[in-house]
């Protein structure tokens, strides 16, 4: 087994740990660090792949910014254990065979397209940042301005959410 | 090298876990929480896909992917606030205004 190999099931073992973790924890804060735990563990999967900067943006906005967010109003809102109620029945015997229907597909789909995808460029054979910027500020400049427009809607209507009521 | 179909395998793992996370949670931030999650399994996908036909374009578009998600948590955890401050509850069976 060569080292990426090694590395990538470490860092996948991580994620995956820590999404189970997610689910299984009983208090928000809690199931928040477990969230961290994965977004640090895709971060090294995209270093692992030669994503630098992808990398870089996810453990600074997700792992800094977004998970801090969360943090912050689970401790604004005294969050405590949740409270256990019974699945619906609707739940119980559409939702969960669905779900399994779904993983089946999901996997079916990507056990057929195994001969038809390329395996990556041999050593990590890094997306240089020029080359992202060059492409976002270019051919995706658009895209780009609208993504500015929406976070500014985002921030009036986080404004607009959260003052009170006179 | 780590072989595409690894990394397109722990997406669909993260996004089916984060599906069940979405099912099972009762509180309203792990519900958002599971959201994030199956974003960045998408993430994975985009940038696996990316790196295998060896284009930057599925980078860029995980660029895009993180300000929507950023956008989505500012909003949605003002909505949360109030909901709470509201119900004064974070179990989404305790917000039922619009259930029959």
């Amino acid at each position: 087994m060569t080292a990426p190999l090694i590395i990538f099931f470490v860092l996948a073992a991580v994620a995956v740990f820590g999404a189970v973790s997610l689910i299984l924890q009983k208090h928000p804060i809690h199931s928040a660090l477990s969230l961290i735990v994965v977004m640090v563990a895709l971060a090294g999967l995209y270093l692992l792949m030669g994503a630098e900067f992808v990398a870089a943006v996810q453990i600074i906005v997700y792992g800094g910014a977004i998970m801090v967010l969360f943090v912050f109003v689970i401790m604004l809102l005294n969050a405590g254990e949740e409270e256990r109620t019974n699945l619906s029945r609707l739940a119980t015997y559409a939702g969960i065979p669905l779900a399994l229907a779904l993983a089946g597909f999901i996997a079916a789909a990507i056990a057929r397209s195994g001969g038809y995808l390329p395996a990556p460029a041999p050593n990590g054979a890094l997306t240089s940042t020029k080359t992202l910027s060059m492409l976002l500020f270019t051919e995706f400049v658009y895209p780009f301005e609208l993504t500015s427009f929406l976070i500014l809607v985002a921030i009036l209507g986080a404004i607009v959410l959260a003052q009170r009521e006179n | 090298m780590v072989p595409t179909n690894y990394y397109l395998i722990l997406s669909a793992i993260l996004f089916g876990l984060g599906i069940v996370a979405f099912v099972f949670k009762r509180n309203i931030i792990t519900l958002f929480m599971a959201i994030e999650l199956m974003l960045n399994a998408v993430n994975l996908a985009f940038v696996a896909f990316s790196q295998s036909l060896g284009k930057p374009d599925g980078e860029v578009f995980v660029l895009f992917v993180i300000v929507v998600a950023a956008a989505e948590a500012a909003v949605g955890l003002g909505i949360i606030i109030l909901t709470a401050r509201n119900r004064h509850s974070l179990n989404v069976e305790r917000v039922n205004l619009l259930k029959l």
